[in-house]
C-alpha cells in the first residue's frame, strides 16, 4: 500500500499476492485427484487439492478483510465495484441452475423432448411428500430470508447485537434446512443412479444444497465479523454479499420446490 | 497529452522482482502479457496438431495415422486448444487486459488478484487438456463432446474426464475474467467517459464478457451432468433410462453459439479501432456499431439449434431457428457497411494492421455468407457434418478471428513493447498467411459441397484434388506462422522505438496518450474526458 497516501483516484491498487497462483495449483490438484478417485477410488489427491483451495480462500479473504478494515482501500467506488461483481457472480450461478432445470423440464414435459415417456414421475418412482418435509423446508428457508433481512436492518442502524442475533438465527435455520435435506435423502426410496427422475432430482437439489452450505458458511463468517465489530452502517459489503447470496439460494429453492417437489410429484404428466 | 503522461509516470515504474512480478501479479499489463504468451504457446501446439491432420489428409488412404482414435483425438484437441487456449486468451485475456484499462483511463482492473487467478486457472485448464490427450486413449469426441460417443461405454478411461475438468477450470477462469472486465468497464471509466463515449473495443469486450457470463455456466452444468453420467451412474443423456442425448446438444449449443460470438466480437472491436485509425476518421455510425454488437450478442442466445437441424425437429422449430439465425445477418451487415463507410472518403494509410483489418472484412463476409447458406434448415440437412461447415467456421472463427489477433498485435505491439516491428517482413508475413489460409480453407467449400464428411482420416478418390490443395495451403500457412514468430523476435530485439502516438491523428483513444512502452502503472491521474467526442 505504498502509494496509498499519494493516490489521486478512488480505486484500489492491490499489492502482488501469491494466493491466486496457489489457489490455481490447488484447483489443478483437486481436478487430478478427483479424476484419480473416479477411476481408481482413492480420494487422497482430491482432499489434498481441496485443502489447498480452502486454505487459499481463507488466506485470500483474510487479506481482503484486512484491507476492508484498514479504512483506506475500500472507498465508496471500490465498494460499488464489489457489489456489481457479486451481482454478476450470482447471475452466473443462476445460469448454472438454468442447465439443471433444462434437464429437468426436458425430461418431464413431453413437448420438449422425444425421450420422455409421457409419464412423470416415471413409473416405479415414489416421490417425496410435497406438503411434508419439503414444505417445512420451504418455510424454514423463507423464515431465514426474513431473519437475514432483520440482521441487515439492524446493521444499517448500527445495532451489532441485533445484527448478530439475526445472523445467528439465519445460520441455525440454514443448518436445520441442510439437516432436513440430509434426512430426506437418507430416507428416500430412490437413489441417484436409478433413472432420469432420480438423476435430475438429486443433481438439482444436491447442487442447491451445496449452495446452502456455502451460504451458511458465508453468513457464519459474517456473524463472527459482526461480533468483532467489522461492520458499520455505511460499510458492510461482506454482509450484503452474503445476504444477496442467501436470497438467491432461497429463490432457487422456491423454483425447485414448485417445479420438482410440487408439480413434479403431482402426476400432472401422464398419457 | 503525451508530455503530461511522461511527467508523472517516471517514479511509478518500480517493477516487483521476477517471481512476484510474473506469478503473483496484480498488474493488468503483466497479466495481459502472460495471456498473450500462453496463447502463443497453445497456438504452436494446436497448430502442429492441425498440420499433422492436413498431412494425413493430403492424400487418400492412410499415410501416417493408422490409429483412427488418435486422429479423432487430434481433431478434438486442436479444436479445444484453438478456441479456449489460443483465441480467447489472446483477444479477451491479452488485449482485453492490456487495453480496456488503458482505453477507459483506469489505473488497473477492478479486481487485480482475481485477474491473476483467472490466468493461472487457464494454465491449469490447459495442462488438464494436454493430459487428457496423452493419458489413456485420449478423447476422440470432437470439441462438441456429444454423448453417447463421450459416455463411459465408448470412452472408458479418464481421458474424457480430464477434458471435462479442463473445461470446468478454464470456464471458471473465463467467468471470473468476465466479471472483472464488466466491473472494470462499469465502474472505472475516467470522469466524463460515458458509456456512449467508450471506444468500440471496450464495447466489444463488455458484450463479450456478458456472453461469457451467461453462456459458460450452462456449459458447466452440462459438463457436470456428463461427468456424473460417466462416473456416478446417472442417466441424463441415456435414453435407456429416460435421459436424452439431444439434451446435451441443446445445452452445448446454447453455450456454443454464443461462444462463437465470444470469439469474434473482440475482433470486431479491434477492427473498428484499426479501420478508424488508418482511415483517419471516426468510425461511421458509432452508436449503430455498438448496438449492432449488442444485438448480435442478444440474438446469439436464441439461435443455437441451427447446429442441430438433423436431430429431427418438427417443421416449426426448424423454421424458427432458420429465421432467427438469418436475423443475425442484419446487425452483422450494419457492421460491415459501417466499416466500409468509415473508409469511404478517409485518407487511408496501408499499415500492416490495416491490411489485416481489410483481410478480416473479406474473410468475415465469406464466412457470413456460408453461414446464411447453412442457416437454411432444409439445405443444412445436406451440408451438416461436411467440410462445407468446416470451411464456414474456419473462415469466420479460425481465420477471421486469428487475423483479428494479428491485427491487434501489429496495432498495439508498439504500445506494449515500445518497439517498431519490421515493416517489410510484417507485410510479407501478412501476405503469406492470408494467401495460405485461403488456399487452405477455400477448397473445403467444394469438397464439402461434394459431400466429404468432416472428422475422417480417409476419403474416396474424387476428393483428392481439393484436399491436396488444402494441404498445400496448410504448408503456406505454416510458413506464415513461422514468419510471425520471426517478426515477433525481430520486433522485441529491434532498436527502432516508437513514440507515444505511433499512428498519428487517426489514433484518438487514450492508450495513445501514454508513453510507449506503456509504463508499469498508467492513468494514476485520471484523464478528464468531460465533453469529449466519442473516442471513435
Ligand atoms: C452470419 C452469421 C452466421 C450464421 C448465419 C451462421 C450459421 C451457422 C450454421 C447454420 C451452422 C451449423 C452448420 C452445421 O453444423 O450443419 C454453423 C456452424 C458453425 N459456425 Fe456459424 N454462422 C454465422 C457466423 C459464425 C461466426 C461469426 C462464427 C465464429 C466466429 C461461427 C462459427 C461456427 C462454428 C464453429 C460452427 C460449427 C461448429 C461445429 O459443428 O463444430 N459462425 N454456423
Ligand atoms: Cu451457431
Amino acid at each position: 500500500m505504498s502509494s496509498a497516501s499519494e493516490k489521486t483516484h478512488p480505486f484500489h491498487m492491490v499489492e502482488p499476492s501469491k494466493w491466486p497462483f496457489v489457489g490455481a495449483v490447488g484447483a489443478f490438484v483437486m481436478a487430478c485427484g478427483g479424476i484419480y478417485y473416479m477411476s481408481e477410488g482413492s480420494l487422497v489427491g482430491f482432499y489434498a487439492g481441496l485443502a489447498i483451495v480452502l486454505y487459499t480462500m481463507f488466506a485470500w479473504w483474510k487479506d481482503v478483510i484486512k484491507e476492508a478494515n484498514g479504512g483506506v482501500d475500500h472507498t465508496e467506488t471500490v465498494r460499488h465495484g464489489l457489489r456489481i461483481g457479486m451481482v454478476l457472480f450470482i447471475v452466473s450461478e443462476v445460469m448454472f441452475f438454468f442447465a439443471f432445470f433444462w434437464a429437468y423440464f426436458g425430461a418431464s414435459i413431453p413437448m420438449l423432448s422425444r425421450a420422455t415417456t409421457g409419464v412423470w414421475p416415471p413409473e416405479g418412482i415414489v416421490p417425496l411428500e410435497t406438503w411434508d418435509l419439503p414444505f417445512l423446508n420451504t418455510l424454514i428457508l423463507l423464515t431465514s430470508g426474513a431473519t437475514v433481512t432483520y440482521a441487515h436492518h439492524a446493521i444499517q442502524l448500527g445495532d451489532h447485537k441485533k445484527c448478530a442475533m439475526g445472523l445467528l438465527l439465519t445460520v441455525i435455520l440454514g443448518i436445520i434446512f441442510t439437516s432436513t435435506q440430509a434426512y430426506e435423502y437418507a430416507h428416500a426410496t430412490f437413489t441417484f443412479d436409478q433413472d432420469i427422475y432420480t438423476s435430475t432430482f438429486y443433481l438439482a437439489t444436491g447442487f442447491h444444497g451445496f449452495h446452502v452450505i456455502v451460504g451458511t458458511i458465508f453468513l457464519a463468517i459474517c456473524y463472527f465479523r459482526t461480533l468483532k465489530g467489522h461492520f458499520t452502517p455505511e460499510q458492510h459489503i461482506g454482509f450484503e454479499a452474503a445476504a444477496w447470496y442467501w436470497h438467491f439460494v432461497d429463490v432457487v429453492w422456491l423454483f425447485l420446490f414448485c417445479a420438482v417437489y410440487w408439480w413434479g410429484s403431482a402426476g400432472f404428466v401422464h398419457s | 497529452m503525451s508530455n503530461e503522461a511522461t511527467a508523472h509516470d517516471h517514479h511509478h515504474d518500480h517493477k516487483p522482482p521476477f517471481f512476484q512480478r510474473w506469478f503473483c501479479s496484480t498488474n493488468h499489463k503483466d497479466i495481459g502479457t502472460l495471456y498473450l504468451a500462453i496463447s502463443m504457446v497453445a497456438a504452436i501446439i494446436g497448430g502442429l496438431m492441425s498440420w499433422y491432420i492436413r498431412l494425413e489428409l493430403a492424400e487418400p488412404g492412410i499415410q501416417y495415422i493408422d490409429d483412427f482414435q488418435f486422429y479423432n483425438v487430434l481433431v478434438t484437441a486442436h479444436g479445444f486448444i484453438m478456441v479456449f487456449f489460443v483465441v480467447m486468451p489472446a483477444l479477451i485475456g491479452g488485449f482485453g487486459n492490456w487495453f480496456v484499462p488503458l482505453m477507459i483511463g483506469a489505473p488497473d482492473m477492478a479486481f487485480p488478484r482475481m485477474n491473476n487467478i483467472s490466468f493461472w486457472l487457464l494454465v491449469a485448464g490447459f495442462i488438464l487438456l494436454l493430459l487428457s490427450a496423452v493419458i489413456g486413449d485420449g478423447p476422440g469426441t470432437g470439441w462438441t463432446v456429444y454423448p453417447p460417443l463421450s459416455d463411459s461405454n465408448f470412452h472408458p478411461g479418464p481421458s474424457v474426464d480430464f477434458g471435462i475438468l479442463s473445461l470446468h477450470v478454464a470456464g471458471a477462469s473465463s467467468i471470473l475474467g468476465a466479471i472483472n472486465l464488466i466491473v472494470t468497464i462499469f465502474n472505472m471509466r475516467a470522469p466524463g467517459m460515458t458509456i456512449h463515449r467508450m471506444p468500440l473495443f471496450v464495447w466489444a469486450i463488455l458484450i463479450t464478457a456478458f456472453l461469457l457470463l451467461l453462456a459458460l455456466p450452462v456449459l458447466a452444468g452440462a459438463l457436470t451432468m456428463l461427468l456424473t453420467d460417466r462416473n456416478f451412474g446417472t442417466h441424463f443423456f441415456d435414453p435407456g433410462a429416460g435421459g436424452d442425448p439431444v439434451l446435451w446438444q441443446h445445452l452445448f449449443w446454447f453455450f456454443g453459439h454464443p461462444e462463437v460470438y465470444i470469439i469474434i466480437i473482440p475482433a470486431f472491436g479491434i477492427i473498428s479501432q484499426v479501420i478508424s485509425t488508418f482511415s483517419q476518421k471516426p468510425v461511421f455510425g458509432y452508436l449503430g456499431m455498438a448496438y449492432a454488437m449488442s444485438a448480435i450478442g442478444v440474438v446469439g442466445f436464441v439461435v443455437w439449434a441451427h447446429h442441430m437441424f438433423t436431430v429431427g425437429f418438427d417443421v416449426d422449430t426448424r423454421a424458427y431457428f432458420t429465421v432467427a439465425t438469418m436475423v443475425i445477418a442484419v446487425p452483422t451487415g450494419v457492421k460491415i457497411f459501417s466499416w466500409l463507410a468509415t473508409m469511404w472518403g478517409g485518407s487511408i494509410k496501408m499499415e500492416v494492421p490495416m491490411l489485416y483489418a481489410l483481410a478480416f472484412i473479406f474473410l468475415f463476409v465469406v464466412g457470413g455468407v456460408t453461414g446464411i447458406t447453412l442457416a437454411n434448415a432444409s439445405a443444412d440437412l445436406v451440408f451438416h457434418d461436411t467440410y462445407f461447415v468446416v470451411a464456414h467456421f474456419h473462415y469466420v472463427m479460425a481465420i477471421a478471428a486469428i487475423l483479428g489477433m494479428f491485427c491487434g498485435f501489429f496495432y498495439w505491439i508498439g504500445k506494449m513493447s515500445g518497439k517498431q516491428y519490421p515493416r517489410g517482413l510484417a507485410k510479407l508475413q501478412f501476405w503469406v498467411f492470408f494467401i495460405g489460409v485461403n488456399v487452405l480453407f477455400f477448397p473445403q467449400h467444394f469438397s464439402g459441397l461434394a459431400g466429404m464428411p468432416r472428422r475422417i482420416p480417409d476419403y474416396p478418390d474424387p476428393y483428392v484434388a481439393w484436399n491436396y490443395i488444402s494441404s498445400v495451403g496448410a504448408l503456406i500457412t505454416a510458413v506464415g506462422t513461422l514468419l510471425f514468430f520471426v517478426v515477433l523476435w525481430m520486433t522485441l530485439r529491434s532498436k527502432e522505438t516508437v513514440g507515444a502516438n505511433q499512428w498519428g491523428v487517426g489514433a484518438t483513444t487514450l492508450e495513445w496518450t501514454v508513453e510507449s512502452p506503456a509504463p508499469f502503472h498508467t492513468h494514476e491521474e485520471l484523464p478528464d474526458m468531460t465533453g469529449k467526442a466519442p473516442a471513435e
